[in-house]
């Protein structure tokens, strides 16, 4: 039974497949849930860090911050946020699609484009298409750490201190939930105008030395909190992706197990048949 | 006596969260020592300890490199750097930061080939939309 072996075969290598695709899931399962805890405990620094910062500026409404100050955009940042590795589904190609929307949008306004890559997905990505990268990290691993980020975060803003950027921008994933992430674009500088939000009047604040400083200090972290969220919340959706692909792929791999078997006890049963037949022939022959 | 609820966190984690009856932070005109009712502060951090004095006396020491100290009537909230943020540090790490964007063009610069890019996202699109397919007929049999 030369056929039915080689189905055999194929089935047990079917086997082995499932057999990774169903760890890397759990794995991914696991992953996600972590990177959802940290995606939390970033959060209570974001947001204080904002509410002080909406404070300070407006308290200053006399000079603007250039961080707060729209100018004219002749040369916009892109900072994309990918993932380092594949088996994701369409998480990053999605996100490179919304990508390419963006920058077609200002390349048709005759706008500069300088991108800042986080992730190796895309600097492959942007290794093939071209584009003017200035700043680029990969290999932050499942639990990314800001001083990792430090180096891109600073290029980034001192490209807009300097005036080589007017427009600050950032596409990331965001993480709905566990079936669904969406790219989006945030824009991080100048920074938006807050929305009138239900703030404590608990008075102004004494600034020791200036204010000034002290909003200069707090306008950066701020930006590097958005970099860092946006970099934590990646991992959370990479793994919730990765964990829905997997799952998927578990499940394939089942099907074909299963259509396999299916083949090989008929050609067995096809094998039995015969021989009984030829036994028959050959009783009824002599 | 009264306390004065405390937050230590950094962009990474929340470090510390409570109630204290004194609060000590290395300000950077020098150290501050923060009661309940204090009037409303902001200033920035030096490195240094950051001290929080239980009602019994004990008290915590954590390790800031930096940060931004906030103080409300009845909140302080510390917003403490982990990491060592001197300007030197910061124009090293965006210096490589450069180096690997710079590395990895090897000449090609400029505007983004958006034919190309179109034609490459189009091919991974349609071996998605292909899984699919495959997985929907699959189903469907």
């Amino acid at each position: 039974m030369a056929a039915g072996k080689e189905i055999r075969t194929k089935i047990a290598s079917t086997e082995n497949i499932q057999k990774i695709t169903k760890a890397m899931e759990m794995v991914a399962a696991s992953k996600m849930r972590r990177a959802q805890e940290r995606m939390a405990m970033a959060r209570p620094y974001a947001e204080r860090i904002r509410v002080v910062a909406s404070h300070i500026s407006r308290a200053l409404s006399g000079d603007k911050h250039p961080f707060l100050e729209e100018r004219e955009a002749k040369n916009v940042g892109i900072i994309v946020v990918s993932s380092d590795r594949g088996l994701c589904g369409g998480l990053n190609v999605n996100l490179f699609r919304r990508t390419l929307q963006l920058a077609s949008e200002w390349q048709q306004k005759a706008v500069g484009i300088k991108f800042g890559l986080i992730g190796s997905k895309s600097q492959a990505f942007f290794r093939h298409v071209g584009g003017d990268v200035i700043a680029q990290v990969d290999k932050l691993g499942d639990r990314p750490q800001l001083a990792q980020l430090v180096g891109l975060m600073t290029v980034m803003i001192e490209a807009y201190e300097k005036g080589e950027i007017d427009r600050l921008l950032i596409v990331e994933n965001d993480f709905v939930n566990t079936m669904s992430q969406h790219p989006q674009v945030l824009q991080l500088l100048p920074i938006p105008p807050a929305e009138d939000e239900t703030m404590s009047r608990a008075g102004d604040y004494i600034y020791e030395p200036e204010a000034r400083p002290v909003l200069d200090f707090v306008l950066r972290r701020y930006i590097e909190s958005l970099i860092f969220k946006s970099v934590t919340e990646n991992v959370a959706c990479e793994m919730a992706a990765r964990m829905v692909a997997m799952k998927s792929s578990s499940d394939n791999a089942g099907e074909v197990i299963e259509k396999l078997q299916l083949a090989y006890n008929k050609a067995r049963q096809a094998a039995i048949t015969q021989e009984i037949s030829e036994i028959v022939g050959g009783a009824a022959a002599v | 006596m009264s306390t004065i609820h405390v937050n230590i966190v950094s962009a990474e984690e929340s470090i510390f969260d409570g109630e204290a009856a004194m609060v000590f932070a290395p300000a950077e005109m020098g150290e501050v020592g923060i009661m309940p009712q204090h009037a409303p502060l902001l200033t920035k951090l030096k490195p240094g300890q950051v001290r929080v004095r239980a009602e019994d006396g004990t008290e915590e020491i954590f390790f800031v490199t930096g940060g931004l100290l906030e103080v409300q009537p009845t909140v302080v909230s510390v917003l403490a750097d982990t990491l060592l943020r001197a300007r030197e540090l910061d124009a090293e790490a965006a210096n490589e930061a450069k180096e690997r964007a710079e590395a990895m063009l090897s000449g090609e610069q400029g505007e983004i080939d958006l034919e190309k890019a179109r034609a490459e996202l189009v091919q991974a699109e349609a071996q998605l939309r292909m899984i699919n397919e495959l997985r929907g007929e699959r189903r469907g049999s």
